[in-house]
């Protein structure tokens, strides 16, 4: 709002720090679009890798990181909107309890994902023996996920209008009948971009599926095979495989394009949601 | 468990006996205190069967607090004391073992801003039925378009009983609320303010409803609109604030409140001198 | 409302649940780690070097490591991202900052990966052009950076955002230029949130595992300048967690326990931080 102002030194040096600061960022998405680009066919998507990567396709990666996503908000989505609706409908802000809930969902929130891939190895992965797998990856993820969801969705379920509630209250309807039928979904939306950005999170998730999804470059044949998503497979072509430079970058295309669409899905859902 | 759950045909006596008898409502000696600051303090007041009685007085006497007494809704605020007694009918309702449920199907409120579920008109009043019993659809079409006619609106909206509630003008959405009430067969109504959000015109329709709900219903209204409780109510309670908390200083039929008052600020109140 | 007791009890198990994700991984390291900090003692994993083949298991090399790069990371994105931020808010024409703020969100949420592989592809050669080798705490320090920023312009904008509008307005309409409004009415009110939200993006930086290992070269020394590679904890327990067996694997579990520490401590700062006000 202070924007009519004639320029001055000041604006000056503010401008030229916005400028440069954008110049890296963008220079490196155009980089990876330029040396992906290229690679970025039907085929590419659809085939099997074949020479560790260096050429064929990413198909079993997109299928690895759809069942991963998948288990991982199997796991998040009851036990995240349980949480939520409980925080927001059942107990007051002061109550202790709220409060360590609350605190506790920091905390997670802020963990490295990389005390996730070591939690997620030892008691998935080993202690309860699904090895490496995508369950494990899944559920992994889900544990790293859950604070973002639950905080999001706490936020749309508070923002419904609380006449809804005076109106339900004086009428005695039944708390589970106010929840399914008029809360849920009045904040519907709301719930929809807590969903998308927890995708997003996830999708980005490398370190932690490492230990606990596994390297391998098959197809996994159900739930409890191992797969390689997306993220992993980008890391071990840039890392591991001399030459897999190329499609490593289109591998990064095809993530980045998914955040993207993911972004600007989530944008459009949460404009109608709060107007 | 069991013992939420009514025999159904109980329900359907229930609502489908036409209601012979109004109740009163006795006030006696109630203290409400958030926090323990009192907002009102000793009211007294005998609100008659079958008749519209309105509780006037400046803002922030404690009229709407008394109100929300009657039907426990006070139960939803943290922090918040009621003590006394209040005699609906023949049982003191501030007891903690009434059963809300039967109360708040007995005593019926409306809120000053209009507040339909985001859901049908329809299911705006088939969801209360359902969740206090009822099960045939029969009844619960026959009900619906007997208290839309009750309020007025069936004309209006017989053709579109699936649109959105929140399509409806202001003044249509009170009349759903009131229908919304109706439906569950209260035996007394509590209006809080329900023409301050509405225009003339709607003020005026919802006005001439509250009036024709006598004798078959008792009506308790809270109004700061003066010549609103001069049209409509057939007794007046006034409220004032004194020594820090709201209290009844005089109540009577209409007449003689604003014709022959006793109390000195009555007198300078109903002539607009203070207030 | 009426309630069920049922659905009553469920919601509470899952707010417990997820609040006890964390007390589960807490408890889970400790266990792990009690057996080899039990038999060398605390101070055996801040002393020597870190020679796991040999019962060397100290971890000061990737502390200092991963201490280096994030502080590095932050002094370089925490002004900067303040000055993006009140770019976007009070310089910039109204569709340019909205599209800044657009594209800030969407740098937050490019896998960690692809800021890595851009590192390794491109900041390495380029620095290996200047001063070899190029993969170092420099690059570490640039590409973390550039992850950082997104988040610290978010959460300024943020708190920029909450400043109440009469402040700036009457002050407006005392005359005052801009820089002046911004630098001692607009930044201090919103103080408290800038560095709440900088905390906790210290923590990310602290916590971030593949783009450091993929730039800083990994090698386990004590990190010896801006050009040299070093090898942070996070990327430590990512390369030898796949072979490490006994007592070097439960060595890693413990500088994870490390890791885990710090963030809360790190997590508990941001609270309070968040809670004051600077008048």
């Amino acid at each position: 709002m202070l924007n009519n102002y004639r320029p001055d030194l000041n604006s000056f040096l503010i401008w030229l720090v916005a400028i440069l600061v954008a110049v890296l960022p963008i220079m490196m998405l155009w980089e990876i679009a330029r040396d992906g680009l290229p690679h970025l066919t039907l085929s590419f998507l659809l085939d099997e890798p074949s020479n560790a990567g260096r050429s064929g396709g990413i198909f079993p990666m997109l299928v690895s990181t759809f069942w991963i996503l998948g288990v991982c908000l199997l796991a998040v989505i009851p036990i995240g909107l349980g949480c939520a609706l409980y925080l927001s409908e059942c107990i007051q802000a002061e109550n202790p309890i709220a409060r360590w809930v609350g605190l506790s969902l920091d905390v997670l929130s802020g963990v490295p994902s990389i005390v996730f891939g070591l939690f997620g190895y030892a008691i998935f992965a080993l202690h309860l023996g699904l090895g490496f797998s995508i369950v494990s990856g899944g559920l992994s993820l889900a544990c790293m996920v859950l604070p973002l969801f639950i905080r999001t969705t706490e936020h749309a379920l508070r923002s419904s209008p609380p006449a809804y509630r005076q109106a339900a209250e004086a009428l005695n309807l039944s708390f589970l009948g106010f929840v399914a039928r008029i809360l849920i979904p009045s904040a519907s939306r709301g719930i929809a971009v807590a969903l998308i950005i927890s995708i997003g999170r996830a999708l980005a998730e490398t370190a932690v599926l490492i230990f606990t999804a596994g390297y391998v470059t098959r197809m996994p044949s159900s739930l409890s095979d191992s797969g390689r998503a997306l993220s992993v497979h980008i890391y071990d072509l840039s890392m591991n495989v001399s030459g897999g430079q190329n499609n490593a970058a289109a591998t990064a295309l095809v993530l980045v394009i998914f955040i993207i669409l993911i972004n600007i899905f989530a944008h459009r859902m949460s404009r109608r949601w709060q107007t | 468990m069991f013992k939420y759950m009514r025999q159904s045909n109980e329900i359907e006596q229930i609502f489908t006996t036409i209601n012979t008898s109004a109740i009163s409502i006795s006030i006696k000696n109630v203290d409400v205190r958030y926090n323990n600051v009192a907002v009102i303090e000793g009211v007294n007041l005998d609100v008659p069967a079958g008749q519209v009685t309105a509780l006037v007085g400046p803002s922030g006497c404690g009229k709407s607090s008394l109100l929300t007494c009657i039907n426990r809704m006070t139960d939803t605020v943290a922090h918040c004391q009621v003590s006394g007694e209040i005699l609906v009918g023949s049982d003191n309702i501030l007891h903690t073992k009434t059963d809300l449920g039967i109360l708040r199907r007995k005593v019926g409120m409306v809120f000053q801003q209009p507040n339909p579920f985001p859901l049908s008109i329809f299911e705006n009043i088939r969801f209360p039925l359902k969740e206090h019993g009822m099960r045939d659809e029969k009844s619960i079409s026959e009900i619906v378009e007997t208290v839309l006619t009750q309020v007025g609106l069936w004309d209006e909206v017989k053709d579109r009983l699936k649109t959105n509630a929140l399509q409806l003008s202001g003044g249509q959405q009170q009349r759903l609320c009131i229908a919304r009430c109706l439906a569950l067969k209260p035996e007394v109504i509590l209006f809080d303010e329900p023409c301050s959000a509405l225009d003339p015109v709607s003020s005026t329709t919802v006005e001439k409803l509250i009036k024709g709900l006598t004798p078959d219903y008792t009506v308790l209204m809270v109004t700061h609109n003066l010549a609103q409780a001069r049209r409509i109510a057939d007794h007046v309670a006034v409220c004032w604030m004194q020594s820090g908390a709201g209290c009844i200083i005089e109540s009577g039929d209409t007449e003689s409140i604003f014709e022959r008052s006793i109390h000195p600020i009555t007198q300078a109140f109903c002539k607009g001198d203070q207030g | 409302m009426r309630t069920n007791r049922f659905v009553q009890i469920s919601l509470k198990v899952s707010a417990l649940l997820a609040a006890s994700v964390l007390l589960f991984i807490l408890y889970f390291l400790v266990q792990e780690s009690i057996p080899l900090i039990k038999t060398l003692g605390m101070s055996a994993f801040f002393q020597g070097g870190w020679y796991p083949l040999e019962g060397e298991y100290s971890l000061t090399p990737m502390l200092l490591g991963s201490l280096y790069v994030a502080i590095g990371a932050l002094a370089l994105a925490a002004p900067l991202g303040i000055v993006v931020a009140i770019f976007g808010q009070f310089y910039a024409p109204v569709l340019l900052g909205k599209v800044y703020r657009g594209m800030v969100e969407l740098l937050s949420g490019i896998p960690s990966v692809v800021y890595g592989f851009w590192g390794l592809t491109v900041l390495v050669p380029w620095i290996t052009y200047w001063v070899p080798p190029g993969t170092s705490v420099l690059a570490g320090i640039i590409v973390l950076a550039m992850m950082v920023l997104p988040l610290v312009v978010l959460t300024a904008d943020s708190a920029i955002s909450s400043v109440p509008r009469n402040y700036i307005r009457s002050a407006q309409a005392l005359g005052l230029a801009r820089w002046g409004i911004i630098y001692r009415l607009v930044l201090p009110v919103a103080l408290p949130g800038i560095l709440s939200g900088i905390m906790l993006q210290s923590g990310r930086a602290l916590g971030e595992t593949m783009a450091v290992l993929m730039v800083t070269g990994n090698v386990v020394q004590l990190p010896e300048g801006l050009f040299k590679p070093v090898r942070t904890l996070t990327a430590n327990i990512a390369l030898e967690m796949a072979y490490a067996v006994d007592s070097h694997r439960i060595a890693l579990f413990i500088s994870g326990l490390l890791l885990l520490l710090m963030t809360v401590l790190i997590v508990s700062i941001a609270h309070y931080l968040k809670g004051r006000r600077f008048a």
